[in-house]
């Protein structure tokens, strides 16, 4: 069958839709899936294992699932899937932690807080940005006050912090606070003062050159030795400043890179308009090299946010800690694979959530400027 | 010591703009600039030419301490280019420069872009600053782009928001390197314009480029330079007309041969 070819004048010719097979879903099947024989194989391949996989994961985990029972016999009376009746009896703990029963809405109202803190850093068209802002950076010491009790709250101790509270805590406080060192430390990095410069290489050499494991037992064994005799350290916020000088060197190198791929001509041009060091470091050179960085940034935090289960290794109990404390319990003996698979949601929750925004922020960051 | 420096500091007078004297500049062990004498006067358009690596761009570098010189004075509206940051500082915000690459701020609008030396360098309320930007703006010719990014204009509408970014910070002195090397025809024509009435105002200019036409036009001296020196100045006629050095023969035959 022809189709009907008509000649037009130049210049006159009209704007017609694509015909059929060259658009929608069809083209979109026939590119991606069916384009060659090796794709066409490897689609087929594909759905036989999605057939094979998806199924009875579904069944195993929704279907034949227990939600409501009260020891390990009654779950496994009750139907052949997963127990995540054990979940919900060990939610309240694997969330809070040992944090007392009464004082829970603390924990509940920091991180609401902390949410509504998080807004006008990570959006710039929320309404009323800069009192917001405010609040944002009040916001750790409010957070501390609630979490921590004194001046009309009961005081809780550290080692009441535990399980998913604790991981967030420790994540949120080494993401907050390892930035700006890290900038400050590639800054450094990069000076032309001898003594900085030599404070900043020593200082990330020698944090990168360590585990993140063997800085918390200098943090909780022999941190002791270095200080004056008789000073007591909490262990929480000694864990906190060895997470945030860990994270702070990955940064710092992340954010060199990001400085070296910056042209000199901008900086020159920031020189030539009689632009200060820093005005021209804040104005100029940071947001380009920052975006550029941002890919980096938001690796290392997710890698950051991970890394808080080691805190275990020196007895704080995170998620992890008591996820596993759990399963050793008489009642529920054995249920790893609802425990593990809890933890990892938790973790791909908010790892996940990072991701996505760090796309969304290059996004919106993407001025055109790639030419 | 001191008498060459007093000799040196009360010479200069009020119209000279630019004051070079037997300055000299090294790259590690290569001699880049050998003993260059110059004077810029209030309002002199001064072109600078001659083949690559003649130091030319160099040279204007050097006036606003983009680059260093070991030896020798620069004196800059009576104020002396050495180490001190504030002499510096008070030398830039006075000498505004347009280099090849425009170096636009990718991540800033084209007015943001033109505001920012006002507002943080001469602390200009902002409301004021967006004004004569926009002011400028029109004078080069696209008033209508001041809300898009750098990265969404042609080279040409670049090279004039730098030039009108540079005309905000209302500079005494207009320091041109090579403006035109990085635009195709059309648009070198448009961004000679823009400097032909820049030159029309008064403004004193020093520009390094090949356009040769630009040079008969507007200019009150051409210099040529090689291997790092001054070889000849002479104003434009004079200068292509009677060519006194045989590297300057050379260059022109060469330039002006095709």
């Amino acid at each position: 069958m022809s189709e009907v070819t008509q000649t037009y004048t130049p210049g006159t010719h009209p704007d017609m839709p694509p015909p059929p097979g060259q658009r929608g879903i069809v083209l979109w099947l026939r590119k991606n899936l069916f384009s060659s024989w090796a794709n066409t194989i490897m689609t087929l391949i594909g759905i036989y294992l999605l057939y094979k996989i998806l199924p009875p994961m579904l069944s195993w985990a929704v279907f034949d699932a227990v939600m409501n029972a009260s020891n390990r016999e009654e779950c496994q009376a009750l139907g052949s899937g997963a127990c995540w009746a054990f979940i919900k009896d060990r939610f309240i703990i694997l969330v809070y932690g040992f944090y007392p029963e009464e004082l829970r809405w603390r924990v509940d109202l920091s991180f609401l807080l902390l949410c509504a803190a998080l807004v006008p850093i990570l959006f710039d068209k929320a309404p009323m940005r800069k009192p917001w802002m405010m609040f944002s950076v009040a916001y750790p010491f409010i957070a501390g006050w609630l979490l921590l009790g004194g001046a009309g709250l009961t005081p809780v101790g550290t080692d009441e912090f535990g399980g998913m509270m604790l991981n967030t805590v420790v994540g949120v406080t080494g993401i907050a606070f390892s930035l700006p060192l890290g900038i400050l430390l590639a800054l450094g990095r990069q000076s032309h003062l001898p003594i900085v410069k030599s404070i900043s290489v020593c200082f990330i050499e020698f944090i990168r050159g360590v585990p993140l494991i063997t800085l918390l037992f200098v943090a909780s064994t022999m941190l002791n030795y270095f200080l004056p005799p008789g000073t007591t350290f909490d262990l929480l916020l000694r864990v906190l400043i060895m997470v945030t000088l860990f994270s702070a060197a990955y940064i710092a190198e992340v954010v060199r890179g990001g400085l070296q791929a910056i042209p000199n001509g901008q900086y020159e041009a920031a020189n030539s308009m009689g632009l200060k060091y820093w005005q021209s470091m804040r104005l100029i050179i940071l947001p380009q090299a920052l975006k550029i960085s941002i890919p980096g940034i938001v690796n290392t935090f997710i890698g950051l946010f991970k890394d808080t289960t080691l805190v275990l290794i020196i007895g704080l109990l995170d998620v992890l800690g008591i996820g596993r404390s759990s399963m050793a319990d008489a009642q529920w003996n054995g249920l790893s694979n609802e425990v593990y698979i809890s933890i990892a949601l938790f973790f791909f929750i908010a790892c996940f959530g990072m991701s996505r925004y760090s796309i969304y922020l290059e996004g919106k960051l993407d001025k055109g400027y790639k030419r | 010591m001191a008498d060459s420096n007093a000799a040196v500091a009360t010479s200069a007078n009020d119209d000279d703009l630019i004051v070079i004297k037997d300055m000299h500049k090294w790259y590690g062990d290569f001699h880049v600039l050998k003993n260059i004498n110059l004077t810029v006067k209030r309002g002199e358009r001064i072109v600078v030419c001659g083949p690559s690596g003649s130091g030319k761009s160099t040279m204007i570098r050097c006036i606003n301490r983009l680059e260093e010189h070991q030896k020798g004075h620069i004196f800059v509206d009576n104020i002396e280019l050495t180490n001190d940051l504030k002499q510096i500082d008070a030398i830039r915000r006075e000498v505004g420069m347009v280099f090849q690459h425009f170096n636009l701020f990718p991540h800033l609008t084209v007015l943001e872009n033109c505001t920012l030396g006002p507002i943080w360098v001469r602390q200009t309320p902002k409301a004021e600053a967006d004004e004569a930007a926009m002011a400028y703006l029109e004078k080069v010719k696209i008033p209508e782009q001041a809300l898009k990014y750098p990265g969404q204009l042609s080279g040409g509408q670049q090279q004039r928001v730098a030039i009108a970014r540079s005309l905000c910070m209302n500079p005494r002195i207009m320091l041109f390197d090579e403006p035109t090397s990085a635009l195709d025809p059309e648009m070198i024509k448009e961004v000679l314009d823009t400097m032909i009435e820049l030159a029309e105002t008064g403004m004193t200019m020093l520009c390094v480029t090949h356009e040769m036409g630009f040079a008969k036009t507007v200019a009150d001296r051409v210099i040529f330079m090689d291997e790092g020196e001054i070889i000849e100045a002479n104003e434009p006629n004079e200068f292509f007309d009677n060519p006194q050095h045989e590297r300057t023969k050379l260059f022109l035959s060469q330039i002006l041969g095709h």
